[in-house]
């Protein structure tokens, strides 16, 4: 479980890291918390030649009110989204969702940038920023741009991010006590969400449903036209296309995202 | 005072809680200075012919010291179990054909031990992929063989030559027959495998290994070389954690001291972890069919039990386990019939050995699930159908018609008090709430009784004790402790006669030179064997020191006790310790204890689930356990390793499982795939005690290390089957997972909830 020989730079502001992407970001990785990284270089299924650390970047790590919106920095641990009062108050989801995420340790070095950039359709925090409406804050040389969520994932494991780009800032709506829950189905507690549903506010995200952090467009369209909570349920699985894998067949996918969505907006409704 | 029977806390843990263990790769010995380290390139298909290795680029690497592939080792295949077809052999470096997904195929020496792997993704092999044999039933048709020169897939067999009776069954009400498979897991101690080796200029060979047994890794490890046992010396380090995956040696072990006489240099090896979850031998992995026949006033009258054993691509001790299986299988019932054979195939996996409980947790498994469903169809409760058909107490000794000399035993007792304590009345009154309400989360109920064999694999056991002139004593072992806690019990043991404090016993294993006589720890067999040695060898030292004194004091034997490590003249001031004797003349005696036969320990379960109709997912809610295996020498101590056996039990019939595709690609090799569990996935267990004695030893004790696994499994699966058998299931396979429960009451549902699958009735 040794990886490929790399070069490692610790830059300490994120000019430092953008400069070192600029110079060489098709062959490099960035590490934020490592929790996706660091294993997959072990296996030798990534060997970047150089990884560029911006775990201790202090200008990324932050939770702020701004208008209407929350701006949270990229380099925010889930524990520190677990522990903000801020988030509890102003996007209560963000903060539960967080606290699902793996265990302890992970939620200690794990950051939310990472985690949406790492574009696993199992991971939690992407449907959740997809359920807000949230936006992606990525900066380059070449200047800074907002990526709406829905238009930042393009597949697995793949976003619509440059190889000079970093992720800065991640943008959420303040929705206050909007209703909002998370259901997350695993075999064990630090697994990977089989299915997840994210429900805020009539928006619903679903994870590990296809090879993004989907919508239940169906189900948001129902609830929006008078549906009942059944009906809309019901509608969760419509157009996607879930993974196969040994915690899960398509149809149990499917069925799970009908019951969970079922169990998340009954929840949000309070 | 005597210490026996208390909470001793203990002894080892304090420096693994601080400074930690030392395992094989932790050591720093200069007799291990300039050591190369072992990359091994593992094939990466289950079957293939291997038609071109190309090591030249490797060879040119950063630190490569040699690169060494099957052509250049000079020693022959070797047959892992003797029992297995004499054609079943395995090569030491796969040369022409590879058989599993891991098995090594070149060896790569570096100076330093990350160097190998670069090194080692330099090696070019071609493989000719051939069909790859998973399934057993495709197995045992021999269309594809993995060993041509068998001319079949069968390593062996048990019971195979005869048919079983057609008319076995005659005079049941009902006969219920059903297959089930009794998963492959994986021990996956959190130490993987580790040796390393070195020839000193004697022309000895000193191994350390990760093992349970360091004797009989001496001695495979001395006959796959072609040397002397005499000329190999094996040294146990900690060792964390074995399962029975650890029995006695692995083939990379005798790799490692080739490569290491070869080089002429010390060798290291520590795997992976992703090679671990496919080097490893692994456990379980039978399909059974049972079949089972009674009256429907609930007395079965024949079982029958027929097993499939996969024994992977080579067999090894896999291959004798259902032996243990056909020897248990009717369990704690009085059945008038029972046959039973097995058939033990290999396949394009992962060899298979032992794994906690080895062979009897299987038997349990069948005979449990096999009297739920025989309950369900006569409509009687699962706990009721078992009291009307276990062994009584007057029956002891009892000798099964699987041929188990059972020792002692108090089944009904054991079962009353898991009923009682977990309000089962009101459990079953709470279900049928839960089932006429139509909630969506579901109670199940599992029973299950049990009897295992432990100390079924050596009778006898070396000890020896010393006390010295100081004071202290030194305790030798041929028990090899990886996690039991034996430095603690036996120094009680030494100290329930010695009168000395357990903080200057001093208890030593696994040292082949030190303690040349030895089994080892597996099948739970420590202490009732090694233990009990200890605890003969200690009162033998009493009585020869008094003996000594006796002359010394001029007094008679009679006249003479021992009181906290002095001998004194009772009634009077005079005495002489037991370090002033050692002073004099070597105060040592050593012991062998032979118990002759093995002991039967059992017990009974119940586990409660919550089942969530809606998704599959069953949640342990409580389980609540009976392990009798007779005195309990240290309470803490046996309660850890019920701890420890019922969570793996649990895993088992949850979460656990290691699965091939078709093709015979692991698809669950890292720790992300496997169902390993966490104390998260965990209820508190609740043990009850009861303490049945053997008259097979001195202390009346038998095994405790395996009972959780073999009690609480079948428990767990049927309380699961139970949650939802009013919707119509009938049994599901473990492990249980959400997605085999709810295909399971999908397929209920699409049969109008009648009782689905195989149950059949002859009334």
């Amino acid at each position: 479980m040794i990886p490929v020989g790399f070069d490692y730079e610790r830059p300490d502001s994120v000019d430092g890291a953008l400069a070192l992407l600029a110079e060489r970001g098709e062959d490099a990785k960035i590490l934020a918390g490592g929790h996706s990284l660091l294993p997959v270089m072990k296996l030798r299924l990534a060997a970047p030649e150089l990884v560029i650390d911006i775990g201790r970047i202090a200008e990324l790590r932050y939770i702020r009110v701004d208008g209407d919106e929350v701006a949270i920095g990229a380099g925010t641990r889930h524990h520190d989204l677990e522990a903000s009062a801020e988030i509890a108050a102003e996007v209560p989801l963000l903060g539960a969702v967080a606290r699902t995420v793996g265990d302890p340790q992970v939620r200690h070095r794990g950051t939310i940038g990472g985690s949406l950039a790492h574009a696993d359709p199992a991971s939690d925090l992407p449907a959740a920023v997809l359920a807000l409406g949230g936006t992606v804050v990525l900066r380059s040389p070449r200047g800074e741009r907002s990526v709406p969520i829905t238009d930042f994932y393009t597949g697995v494991f793949s976003t619509v991010m440059e190889p000079d780009e970093l992720v800065v800032e991640i943008r959420v709506p303040r929705t206050g006590t909007a209703g909002w829950a998370y259901e997350k189905f695993t075999r064990r507690a630090n697994d990977w969400a089989i299915v997840g549903v994210a429900v805020v506010d009539g928006r619903v995200g679903l994870v590990n449903m296809g090879q993004t952090p989907l919508r239940a467009s169906a189900t948001e369209a129902a609830l929006a036209g008078g549906a009942s909570i059944d009906e809309a349920a019901a509608l969760a699985a419509e157009g996607t296309d879930p993974p196969a894998d040994l915690a899960g067949t398509k149809a149990y996918r499917a069925h799970l995202a009908r019951v969970l969505t079922k169990r998340a907006l009954t929840t949000a409704q309070g | 005072m005597s210490i026996m029977g208390t909470r001793v806390v203990r002894t080892e843990d304090p420096q693994f809680l601080s400074r930690g263990a030392t395992y094989t790769d932790d050591l720093i010995d200069e007799r291990l200075t300039g050591a190369l380290h072992l990359t091994l390139v593992r094939s990466p298909l289950a079957h293939a012919r291997i038609t071109a290795i190309d090591v030249e680029e490797a060879r040119k690497a950063p630190g490569v010291a040699a690169v060494i592939t099957g052509a250049d080792i000079d020693l022959p295949a070797a047959l892992l179990f003797p029992g297995a077809d004499k054609n079943m052999v395995r090569s030491w470096l796969a040369a022409d054909k590879v058989r599993f997904v891991g098995e090594p195929v070149v060896a790569v020496l570096t100076e330093e031990a990350y160097q190998g792997q670069d090194a080692a993704d330099l090696v070019e092999i071609d493989y000719d992929p051939l069909p790859a044999v998973i399934d057993l039933r495709a197995a045992a048709t021999d269309e594809v063989l993995l060993f041509e020169d068998a001319g079949t897939n069968t390593s062996n067999g048990m019971g195979l030559d005869d048919a079983f009776d057609e008319n076995f069954f005659d005079g049941c009400d009902v006969v219920v027959t059903k297959e089930i498979v009794n998963q492959r897991v994986a021990a996956a101690s959190l130490e993987t495998r580790a040796a390393s080796a070195v020839w000193g200029g004697d022309g000895r060979l000193t191994l350390w290994c990760s093992t349970q047994a360091a004797q009989g890794a001496k001695a495979e490890v001395a006959g796959w070389l072609g040397v002397e046992a005499d000329l190999v010396h094996v040294i146990t380090p900690d060792v964390g954690g074995g399962f029975g995956a650890k029995i006695g040696a692995d083939p990379e072990f005798a790799v490692v001291a080739w490569l290491a006489k070869h080089t002429g240099r010390p060798v290291r090896w520590n795997e992976t972890r992703s090679e671990n979850m496919t080097g490893m031998v692994q456990g379980r992995a039978q399909l059974q069919t049972f079949t089972i026949g009674g009256t429907k006033d609930g007395k079965v009258l024949a079982y029958r039990l027929d097993v499939l054993q996969d024994a992977g691509a080579y067999p090894r001790l896999g291959a004798v386990l259902p032996m243990f299986t056909r020897m248990m299988a009717p369990g704690v019932y009085d059945i008038p019939k029972v046959e039973s054979r097995a058939r033990i195939l290999v396949t394009n996996t992962t060899s298979i050995a032992a794994y906690r409980g080895a062979g009897r947790p299987e038997a349990t498994a069948a005979i449990e699930r096999a009297m739920d469903m025989f309950a369900l169809e006569i409509g009687m409760d699962a706990a009721e159908v078992r009291r009307r058909n276990l062994i009584q107490p007057d029956q002891f000794p009892f000798t099964t018609k699987g041929g188990a000399p059972y020792d002692s035993g108090e089944y009904e007792k054991a079962l009353d008090m898991v009923l009682e304590a977990s309000g089962y009345t009101g459990l079953r009154a709470e279900q049928k709430r839960r089932r006429e309400a139509g909630e969506v989360v579901q109670l199940g109920i599992g029973v299950s009784v049990f009897v295992e064999i432990t100390g079924g694999g050596a009778f006898s056991e070396d000890a020896s004790v010393q006390v010295h002139p100081d004071g202290t004593v030194t305790v030798l072992t041929g028990t090899s402790p990886h996690g039991q806690g034996h430095a603690t019990a036996w120094a009680m043991l030494a100290n329930e006669h010695l009168g000395i404090p357990i903080d200057k016993i001093t208890v030593k294993h696994g040292d082949t030179d030190l303690i040349p006589r030895g089994s080892g720890t597996m099948g739970s067999r420590s202490l009732q064997t090694g233990g009990v040695a200890v605890y003969k060898a200690a009162g033998e030292l009493v009585e020869l020191a008094k003996q000594r004194a006796a002359d010394l004091l001029e007094a008679n034997v009679d006249d003479l006790e021992v009181v906290e490590g002095r001998v004194g003249v009772k009634g009077t001031d005079k005495g002489v310790t037991l370090a002033e004797l050692a002073g004099k003349e070597e105060l040592k005696v050593d012991s062998v204890f032979d118990s002759g036969a093995p002991t039967f320990p059992f017990g009974a379960h119940v586990a409660v689930v919550e089942l969530d109709t809606e998704s599959g997912k069953a949640v342990v809610d409580k389980i609540i356990t009976v392990d009798d295996a007779g005195p309990v020498l240290n309470p803490l101590l046996c309660e850890g390793q019920r701890h420890g056996g019922i969570a793996q039990g649990i895993s088992q019939a949850l979460l656990e499982e290691v699965v091939y595709d078709e093709d015979g690609n692991p698809l669950t090799a890292t720790f992300a795939d496997y169902g390993f569990p966490s104390a998260a996935e965990l209820p508190s267990f609740t043990l009850l005690d009861m303490a049945t004695p053997t008259h097979l030893n001195p202390l009346g004790v038998k095994g405790i290390g395996e009972a959780g696994t073999i009690g609480a499994t079948p428990a767990v699966q049927s309380a699961v089957v139970d949650a939802v058998s009013h919707l119509g299931v009938r049994h599901i396979d473990m492990p249980a997972s959400p997605l085999r429960v709810w295909e399971a009451i999908e397929a209920a549902r699409s049969e109008g909830g009648a009782p689905i699958d195989t149950a059949r009735s002859t009334s």
